[in-house]
């Protein structure tokens, strides 16, 4: 594998970190209540304390001097790799939460398997998330529980952000050419046997949750290769805003 | 949004092995295990604990304090209640 493409391949580890935490970061002052706003930017913060680490490693792999701030900072869409699911827009609280508990489900698998990588710095990085995503995902789950099983109308709700976003989730479960390198090479992940697990864990939550499991149909995708939906434009706009008014600005 | 506000718990927290939990505050969850995750979120974000209990603070009786008086001011004026002759070795920590 070259060295290349091993930077595309941690730049989308970080970017869906990064991207996932910035809508997160929305929801701080705007939580259904205090406790959930303060949970939901925990878990933003977590999120963007992981995509440092990618995005610093990535640096350092393509060797062209770019620190974690340029590559979050001073890339278009198109240099962007995360996965089409995780820029959606963070509608109401339970399209969050359907959001981040497909997102959670794969993570942990994620870094289960990436703590088995050949590469030790990724080793390093997964080590540490896996504890905090294990966390996003009981928080996640526990939410998909009670808004299923609750009341009539949380329930048709949260079904109903489940299906629109199902489309979204087999992008990040679909392994493409690089996904297939990454694990030859022995630094990735092996998807399909993720998407195996992934699949089982999720229905065995639906089905406490009493919820329908979406079928499997056609699956947006395209994140990865970095042709995105119409929304990650704004939100980097917003996110890159500052620090390319200012360049060189320092707190 | 409705007005009505999930039930109310108050937050025990051990910050360390050894000490007893202590009362840090309440907060509004659906129910106890969410109580515990909301606990964990807003009051030891900063390595303050390693051990959370949530009470729902309506199961909680308190003494009133009309009845200060015959509650507590008989223990003011029986000094050997008290352990206060003794001298602790420096080991003895938290007591």
């Amino acid at each position: 594998m070259e060295q290349q493409e091993k930077f595309e391949y941690i730049l989308r580890l970080g970017d869906n970190s990064l991207i996932l935490g910035q809508r997160l970061g929305e929801w701080c002052g705007h939580g259904p209540a205090l406790e959930e706003d303060i949970a939901l930017t925990n878990i933003s913060l977590d999120l963007i304390g992981q995509a440092r680490s990618f995005l610093d490693y990535a640096g350092k792999v393509e060797g062209n001097g770019r620190d974690e701030d340029q590559l979050a900072f001073f890339r278009d869409v198109r240099q962007y790799r995360n996965v089409i699911l995780l820029e959606q827009p963070n509608g109401h609280f339970g399209d969050t939460i359907a959001r981040q508990f497909l997102y959670d489900h794969y993570s942990f698998l994620l870094y289960s398997e990436l703590m088995k990588s050949a590469d030790e710095q990724l080793v390093a990085i997964a080590a540490k998330s896996i504890k905090e995503v294990t966390y996003h995902r009981r928080h996640s789950s526990e939410w998909m529980i009670r808004l299923g099983d609750g009341t009539e109308e949380s329930k048709v709700k949260i079904q109903e952000s489940l299906n629109y976003l199902w489309n979204y989730s087999g992008e990040m479960l679909t392994p493409d050419s690089l996904d297939k390198k990454a694990l030859a090479a022995g630094i990735g992940v092996d998807l399909e046997k993720i998407a195996k697990h992934w699949h089982a864990n999720v229905a065995d939550v639906l089905a406490q949750a009493t919820l329908d499991l979406p079928e499997s149909g056609w699956m947006h995708s395209g994140g990865k290769k970095g042709v995105h939906s119409e929304h990650l434009g704004f939100l980097l706009a917003e996110m890159q805003h500052i620090p390319r008014s200012y360049p060189d600005a320092k707190w | 949004m409705s007005k009505k506000n999930w039930p109310l718990f108050e937050v025990f927290i051990r910050s360390r092995q050894g000490l007893s939990h202590k009362h840090v505050g309440s907060l509004h969850a659906t129910d106890a295990e969410m109580a515990i995750e909301n606990a964990r979120d807003v009051y030891t974000r900063r390595q303050e604990g390693e051990s959370i209990w949530v009470v729902p603070a309506s199961e909680i009786t308190a003494s009133s304090p009309d009845e200060k008086d015959s509650m507590y001011d008989p223990a003011n004026d029986k000094i050997y209640r008290h352990p206060t002759f003794y001298d602790l070795p420096d080991e003895l920590k938290h007591m």
